[in-house]
């Protein structure tokens, strides 16, 4: 079997083996999607009229602040997945099973990429769940053709594997779950600190450039203005230079730590 | 020989400055059986380890070969010969024991009807079918070992490595253990197996090393070992000095202890030399008041090896 084959087999059957996990105890990645859900229901419907009235200057009316939040908490239900991601790496590494499959003649990174996979693939599904909460209480994609409904999808997937291998690498030097939740928090922070739920340009001078250049603000400015039509700039190939990094950086770590002897 | 399953010379493993293997050579022949015996903290895990590709040696290892594959430079040809069975459960909990199988199946690339039917019929064997639909996290620590050593067959290994595959197992799931090894090997495999008992290396291997603070401090069949250990006597007490006395004269080659009033005699504890032992003590009129069969056992390989003489230890009584 040439060695694409084999990485591909493996890897498919890592990714089954997964999403079984999920499957089976899908309560990890459920208490994950709270937190996105909890702060679009707090924001809208507390908070709702004054932020729009703040944003924009205008009149008090929280289902124009629903169209503003709703890209930011997507790309947060993303960060959040991740946590999971980590946690159940770290959880991994300390199974016996992960020293079996060492001393199988499988391909190496087959391991990692079960995990990238079907945590990608999770982050989707949640995706469309928190996304089904946001039509419902009003959401509507206005001014987006098919090109850029796939364009969006295709950011989504790019940030959520970028964001993965990442957590991946935190998963993997974390010593348990614990550690490795704690070192995932900033994938649940960062947005707070983005463009997510307020413009870039009403935050304190000094703390515009990290707000604005932060991997969440460029890829939420982005989906925003594939969804909802207005200005995407640089913020578009800001987003994916910032995903590929994250990606590349991830799996380089990640592959580097896994492939040292295990203690 | 050349038709050697493991070849190892000069194998070293050290963590920081901690010496793990300090040197240890190793040739186990192909469709044997070979124990490596020592206590804990010996370095047989390491061992274990390092020749089925979980670590790596230190750089001034020599020469290290498994299944005529060089260790360091074609691992993954290594890692298709071998099987592993650690001594901490490989099994993932979280999924049922079927699908641990099934799992095992995919990873060897056995077509979907071959490795069903090899799961199911190792489940079968490892008498698992009962628990096959269960998480494995919930089976109890013997049927983890017996899923574990069913998935480590699934791939048909050659070599297979078992890391003490029977601590912590009750006498016959030890015994059904056991003769599942002699069946692998009755099937052409090799088997590499870590132990800290000598009565299992001693029932099963054909050749046992002796691996102490990570050096090779024997090495031979069961019987060779056995003539270094000098552990072996019969143990007389009395609660009489005058027949202590008398005793004492009448077996010239016992070893006397005045203080508990017993007389140690050198023996294998076989029915002839007992009988014997019996005659001598009858012919004198003199009658023992406790006679007990020391074994030897691993302990006492150690301490012939390093030389630190007689020990006390728990005895077994015949009556």
């Amino acid at each position: 079997m040439s060695s694409l084959s084999l990485a591909v087999r493996d890897s498919s059957t890592m990714v089954r083996r997964n999403l079984l996990h999920a499957r089976r105890y899908p309560s990890l990645t459920l208490n994950l999607l709270l937190t996105p859900i909890m702060l679009l229901l707090l924001f809208v419907y507390i908070f709702g009229d004054v932020m729009s009235a703040g944003i924009d200057g205008g009149g008090p009316d929280r289902s124009e602040y629903i169209a503003y939040i709703v890209p930011g908490i997507l790309l947060m239900t993303i960060g959040g997945t991740v946590v999971g991601t980590a946690v159940s790496v770290s959880n991994d590494m300390t199974e016996g099973i992960i020293a079996r499959f060492r001393t199988m003649a499988i391909h190496r990174g087959s391991v990692l990429v079960g995990h990238v996979v079907g945590s990608v693939l999770q982050s989707i599904i949640s995706v469309v769940l928190v996304g089904a909460v946001a039509v419902a209480i009003g959401f509507r994609s206005t001014d987006a053709t098919v090109l850029e409904w796939i364009a969006a999808f295709g950011l989504l997937v790019l940030f959520a594997t970028a964001l993965t291998w990442i957590a991946v690498g935190m998963g993997l030097v974390s010593p348990n779950a614990e550690a490795a939740s704690n070192n995932a928090m900033p994938m649940i922070l960062l947005p707070l600190l983005s463009s997510a739920f307020i413009p870039v340009d009403t935050m304190p001078g000094w703390f515009q450039p990290i707000a604005e250049y932060q991997p969440f603000t460029p890829a939420i400015e982005t989906l925003r203005g594939l969804l909802l039509g207005g200005e995407i700039g640089d913020n578009g190939w800001l987003a994916v230079v910032w995903c590929l990094g994250l990606a590349g950086l991830g799996y380089l770590w990640s592959t580097s730590k896994f492939n040292r002897d295990p203690r | 020989m050349t038709d050697l399953a493991i070849a190892a010379s000069g194998l070293r493993k050290s963590y920081g400055d901690k010496l793990v293997l300090d040197g240890v050579d190793l040739a186990v022949p192909t469709g044997s059986i070979f124990a490596l015996l020592g206590p804990n903290g010996a370095g047989k895990t390491t061992a274990v380890k390092v020749l089925s590709t979980l670590i790596s040696p230190d750089p001034d290892s020599g020469d290290i070969r498994v299944g005529g594959h060089d260790l360091a430079g074609d691992p993954q040809a290594v890692r298709a010969a071998i099987g592993v069975t650690g001594q901490f459960s490989a099994v993932d909990g979280l999924i049922t024991g079927e699908e641990n199988m099934l799992l095992m199946a995919d990873l060897h690339h056995l077509p979907r009807r071959e490795g069903r039917r090899t799961a199911a019929e190792l489940l079968e064997r490892f008498d698992l079918v009962d628990a096959a639909k269960r998480p494995a996290a919930t089976y109890s620590g013997g049927m983890k070992r017996r899923l574990d050593l069913a998935m480590t067959l699934v791939g048909g290994p050659r070599i297979i490595f078992l890391d003490e595959p029977t601590t912590g197992l009750d006498p016959r799931s030890r015994h059904h253990t056991w003769q599942i090894v002699r069946e692998l090997v009755s099937d052409g495999a090799t088997v590499f197996l870590t132990t800290q008992q000598l009565e299992e290396a001693d029932d099963l291997a054909d050749r046992i090393a002796v691996l102490n603070a990570g050096r090779i401090t024997a090495e031979g069949t069961a019987q060779e070992l056995k003539r270094l250990i000098p552990g072996g006597h019969v143990r007389l007490r009395f609660t009489d000095p005058a027949s202590y006395q008398s005793a004492a004269v009448a077996l010239r080659d016992a070893a006397r202890d005045d203080e508990f009033l017993a007389l140690q005699i050198p023996s294998d504890g076989s029915q002839r030399e007992l009988r014997s032992i019996l005659d001598r003590l009858d012919s004198a009129g003199i009658g023992a008041d406790e006679l007990t069969v020391h074994t030897p056992d691993l302990d006492d390989v150690f301490f012939a090896l390093t030389g630190d003489g007689v020990r006390h230890q728990p005895e077994e009584a015949v009556r």
